[in-house]
């Protein structure tokens, strides 16, 4: 485990008891998921019960304590997105990529996830990954998401 | 020190007591489950709701959270909160059937039927162990783990956890895991066999198990007892 990030992280955070989800969610960024051992190391510094960092890290869907994928992709399932007909843009992401939602694909390009409402119900269906916003999904629209973060032909 | 009505009863209660704890010292009971004296409140099993306000303005509220204010007008044993506490009680017991700390109460608030599907959960998340382990024991060894449907009671990543010094504390509490008679093996078990009144088991066995209409118990087991007479002494069954 590499014990200087985690060091660094809670550096920056300034080794505050308060900040434990600031702390988890650096973390997280730094390795794409939460590592037992860094939670334990992250416990252990900041003086607080293991369970206790494992109650939080385990609350927040946002943490994940299974290793993620490159990419995250979130597929609303919502009331507006389901009454849009998310469940069939989800099946087509799952044919996609071969994975049911939780899992990540062979590879660890893509984990796919799915949420109950992200808060833009206007633009349902909605389907985000690492962040980006697509609204208006259909499962047509589906290939040409994907293909933007398919490793070596990423666009930008 | 603020004046509470409790019962149609003036009194003045301790500033910063609890309801439950003002019930107490007047030796009015309010049934609880989740609540210990030597820890900290939790109101997790809704069992002790009470009803305060006056006329249209009622609320059910947790009385072992729920701190005096002053003037409020407090009923414990309304037409409302009695009929909450036995469908709570259903509820739980649908959660739960074989916790006898669950059949207990049934058996006290006279519900005697369940018309709820039987989960069957080990656990009622009533957070009894986790308190007790780390207000007594501090141990902080278990914890409430995850949310919602998935809430659970468990270690840190559901493995042996090094603060646990296996006190056993958490299992002492627990009010799941005080198994109800397990069968025909009455030596061995705990029941409220000596409150039934009309036990339905009797007709295929041998001795009274429960009195629940029906009979918790042969719904779960029945596959595994013998629906007709068996031999006291015969162990294999336990
Ligand atoms: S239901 Fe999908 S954003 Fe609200
Ligand atoms: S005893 Fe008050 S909620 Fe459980």
């Amino acid at each position: 485990m590499e014990t200087e990030k985690i060091e660094k992280i809670l550096e920056e955070n300034g080794y505050d008891r308060a900040g434990l989800i600031p702390i988890l969610q650096d973390v997280q960024t730094e390795f794409n998921y939460l590592p037992q051992e860094a939670l334990s190391y992250v416990a252990e510094k900041l003086e607080i019960p293991l369970i206790d960092v494992y109650c939080v890290a385990s609350f927040f869907k946002s943490f994940s304590l299974k290793p993620r994928g490159e990419h995250l992709v979130t597929v609303c399932l919502g009331t507006a997105c389901h009454v849009k007909r998310a469940s069939s843009v989800l099946d087509e992401i799952e044919k996609r990529l071969g994975i049911r939602p939780g899992e990540n694909t062979e590879d660890m390009q893509f984990t796919l996830e799915t949420v109950n409402c992200l808060g833009a119900c206007a633009l349902a269906p909605i389907v985000v990954v690492d962040g980006d916003y697509y609204g208006q999904t259909t499962t047509k629209k589906i290939d040409s998401i994907l293909k933007t973060y398919k490793r070596g032909d990423k666009k930008e | 020190m603020p004046k509470v009505t409790i019962n149609g009863l003036e009194f003045e209660a301790e500033k910063g007591s609890t309801l439950l704890e003002v019930a107490d010292f007047l030796g009015i009971e309010i049934p609880t489950l989740c609540y210990h004296e030597g820890l900290s409140p939790y109101g997790a099993c809704r069992l002790c709701v009470v009803e305060i306000g006056v006329g249209e303005n009622t609320r059910l509220v947790t009385s072992c959270t729920y701190p005096v204010q002053e003037g409020l007008n407090i009923r414990t044993h309304s037409e409302r909160v009695v009929r909450t506490r036995k469908m709570l009680i259903e509820l739980l017991l649908a959660t739960c059937p074989s916790s006898k700390v669950i059949q207990d109460l049934a058996s006290k608030f006279g519900v005697t039927q369940v018309r709820f599907k039987q989960e069957h959960n080990d656990c009622i998340l009533c957070g009894l162990c986790v308190r007790m382990c780390a207000e007594q024991m501090d141990g902080k060894a278990i914890g409430l783990v995850g949310r919602g449907d998935d809430l659970k009671i468990t270690t840190p990543f559901d493995i042996k956890s090094e603060q646990c010094r296996l006190c056993g504390g958490c299992m002492y509490i627990c009010p799941a895991c005080q198994l109800r008679c397990q069968g025909p093996d009455v030596e061995e078990a705990v029941c409220n066999a000596c409150l039934n009144l009309e036990p339905p088991c009797l007709e295929s066995w041998d001795d009274a198990m429960c009195y629940m209409d029906p009979c918790v118990a042969c719904e779960v087991e029945y596959s595994r007892k013998p629906k007709v007479k068996k031999e006291k002494t015969s162990k294999e069954q336990s």
